[in-house]
């Protein structure tokens, strides 16, 4: 799950992280209040789940309470539509209104997973403000990281290295630290998968703050993090993909083709999209129907799919392993009779009761239904169908 | 003695629930040696035709149980996995899927002190053919026996890949199913240096995915295998900054798209297919050019 970043910020601060002064507002007239208590400049900042909104217009610096409401008037409710959200861009149903910082510089700060030794680590450089990615690629030498061995968790020395790594010794020595390891607890106690502080920020007046923030809590870990579970905002996500969540699949992905997706298992789910591009056709989605243990569950997805005025045809493409493929079968010909289904199917079964899935196929009275043998087949006769 | 399984394994099953239960009759009617269920609250009881115990300790030394097969519910998986590293199981393998991150990295971390191997977790499980050795959720009919290595984060992409070659008559020394989770027990690499210690094994499929780096980590290693390898990222048609099921499968920065994994197993000497359905094609000429087949 996603942050907002004033939700980052407020959690982040919760661990006490500084972050700007300043709050959310869900109106010009909030954002005008939030201004005029703040008092001199601030800046309005569009909250929604994408980085670059300064460039889409999403960020503007404002004088006085009454620019800030003109300001949070054209922000809010506009589309933010950015290299990170794709051509249908996303709804801005809140601003962010913060004391504006005169900034000395900024530094890169970030928690994330390293999966190869399986740790947390802290990742820091002086070339804050940038695309982190460019500036390892560019300046490897520039990336300091301090990893967490969950035996003994942050350690101050840690702090004081990466803190030291980045320019931030002498004054801002024990803030910086300190604040390194607030962010390193933050990320342990809240399930994070990445924190970001893309600037951390000194100011003129020799302060440190978070200027923007990232935080991204691991979905796996919900059941515990419940403090954190009315954090979701619901408008950040594809209708599509909201529908398949409140349906039980949890691993539905919008695409831009025309062929619908029905497959279990995320591996072959990602191979099944790559063999239809090879056959010269498109995906219309991601679908890994898990292991289905009831034909419901099928229904379900195939209402999804077929539903969607994108879709041309529809690619069912089943190894049962825990899942079964008569269980499949019985939810493909549910959905076709039930009209769920009116694109022209493709249906290749394999793995588990088989025999059964294929029988239940034959004897179902459903004539148009286009049957695929292999893998490469399955994905030609889609396109084909497609056309 | 193939990979991680022989006619030696006897299996106890971590999570006796309609799962375990069904995959133990499998693997018990594929030859396999299942000994006994592990419930807390379940032991002296039978199920199945299963004895069942408390605790995997019991397990170990009344049955001499040495592959530990997982199914426990995500909250409980990272203290099922440490339980059976504590009672001495050298085998661990974590069906389970949903295990939180964090988990992960305090299982690895324990486990660094141990002698156990963990497979998985979010993964298929191991099978050994030519020793009818199976502990694991796949589907035994497509397993030929032979001399080809499988080794995948995806469970269904195993199925596929085997049947694959199953087709085309080439036989299998076993698959390991490493997971699809970004923190996992046994890297690919690891894997890797698993066929390539086997004498059962003559070649290796591997099969990756987009995200992380483990599959440059494993084309390190190909160079300095004896044995040929077959190689698939699965993802290529993906879309950047979305998790593609897997938690693992995630682009987040140039390393993790398909062409940069199918660029370093290239340089590491496996023969790259990009194209799913050519996996056992691909093998096929391989093990011809080499004079395996």
């Amino acid at each position: 799950m996603k942050l907002h970043e004033y939700q980052a910020k407020e959690l982040l601060a919760r661990f006490g992280v500084p972050v700007p002064k300043g709050r959310v507002a869900n109106t010009p007239e909030e954002a005008e209040a939030i201004a005029r208590e703040l008092g001199g400049k601030v800046v309005i900042k569009a909250q929604a789940h994408t980085g670059a909104r300064g460039k889409a217009g999403g960020v503007k610096v404002a004088a006085t309470p009454e620019e800030a409401k003109a300001h949070a008037a054209a922000i809010i409710g506009m589309t933010l539509v950015t290299h990170q959200t794709g051509p249908l861009g996303l709804p801005v149903h809140s601003v962010l209104v913060e004391e504006a910082i005169d900034i000395d510089r900024e530094i890169y700060l970030s928690a994330a997973i390293d999966n190869s030794p399986g740790m947390p680590v802290l990742i820091a450089s002086a070339q804050g403000g940038m695309d982190i990615e460019e500036v390892a690629a560019k300046t490897p030498e520039a990336i300091h990281k301090a990893w967490l061995d969950p035996a003994c968790g942050f350690q101050p020395f840690q702090g004081r290295q990466l803190a030291y790594a980045v320019g931030l010794g002498g004054e801002h020595l024990a803030a910086a630290a300190t604040l390194i390891g607030n962010v390193a607890r933050a990320f342990m106690e809240s399930d994070g998968s990445i924190v970001e502080i893309n600037p951390l920020v000194v100011t003129k007046d020799g302060r440190l703050l978070a200027a923007d923030a990232k935080f991204s809590i691991d979905d796996n870990a919900d059941y515990r993090q419940k403090s954190l579970a009315g954090l979701r905002d619901r408008s950040q996500e594809a209708e599509k993909e909201l529908e398949a969540h409140d349906a039980g699949i949890q691993n539905y992905v919008k695409l831009d083709g025309n062929i619908g997706c029905l497959v279990n298992g995320a591996g072959l789910a990602m191979a099944t999209m790559d063999a239809i591009k090879f056959a010269g056709g498109n995906p219309a989605n991601f679908l890994d129907i898990g292991t289905a243990n009831n034909p419901e569950a099928v229904v379900a997805a195939l209402k999804i799919i077929g539903s969607d005025p994108d879709v041309k045809a529809v690619l069912v493409n089943i190894f049962g392993g825990l899942a079964r493929t008569d269980i499949i079968a019985e939810g493909v010909v549910q959905a076709i009779k039930g009209g769920h289904v009116k694109q022209p199917t493709v249906v290749r079964l394999a793995g588990t009761n088989v025999d059964l899935g294929l029988k239940i196929l034959d004897e179902s009275g459903i004539n148009d239904l286009i049957r695929a043998d292999g893998f490469a087949e399955a994905a030609n006769k889609s396109v084909a169908a497609a056309k | 003695m193939a990979v991680l399984m022989d006619s030696n394994s006897r299996v106890v099953i971590q999570g006796f629930g309609a799962a375990g239960q069904r995959e133990a009759k499998t693997s018990k009617a594929y030859g396999t040696q299942v000994v006994c269920g592990v419930t807390p609250g379940r032991g002296g009881q039978d199920i199945e035709g299963f004895p069942m115990r408390n605790t995997v300790r019991e397990a170990v030394a009344e049955f001499g149980a040495n592959v530990s097969l997982i199914f426990v519910p995500a909250p409980g998986a990272a203290d099922a996995i440490l339980e059976a590293a504590d009672a001495g199981i050298p085998v661990i393998i974590c069906i389970t899927e949903g295990v939180p991150v964090l988990d992960m990295v305090r299982v690895k971390r324990a486990l660094s002190t141990k002698k156990s191997i963990l497979i998985g977790p979010n993964c298929p499980g191991v099978i050994s053919p030519m020793y009818n050795s199976r502990a694991g959720i796949m589907p035994v009919d497509v397993y030929l026996p032979g001399n080809v290595g499988v080794i995948s984060r995806s469970g269904t992409l195993v199925y596929e890949t085997v049947d694959q070659l199953t087709r085309l008559g080439i036989g299998q020394s076993g698959s390991v199913g490493v997971g699809g989770d970004p923190i996992i027990g046994t890297s690919q690499r690891q894997a890797l240096e698993m066929f390539e210690a086997d004498p059962d094994t003559a070649a290796v499929v591997l099969i990756g995915e987009i995200g992380g780096t483990a599959e440059q980590e494993a084309a390190e290693y190909i160079k300095t295998m004896s044995k040929p390898v077959v190689a698939f990222i699965a993802g290529a048609t993906a879309p950047p900054g979305r998790r593609m099921g897997h938690a693992g499968a995630i682009i987040a920065g140039a390393a993790g798209t398909a062409a940069a994994k199918q660029a370093a197993l290239r340089e590491g000497g496996a023969a790259v297919v990009e194209n799913p359905g050519d996996i056992g094609s691909t093998m096929q000429r391989v093990l011809k050019e080499r004079g395996l087949a």
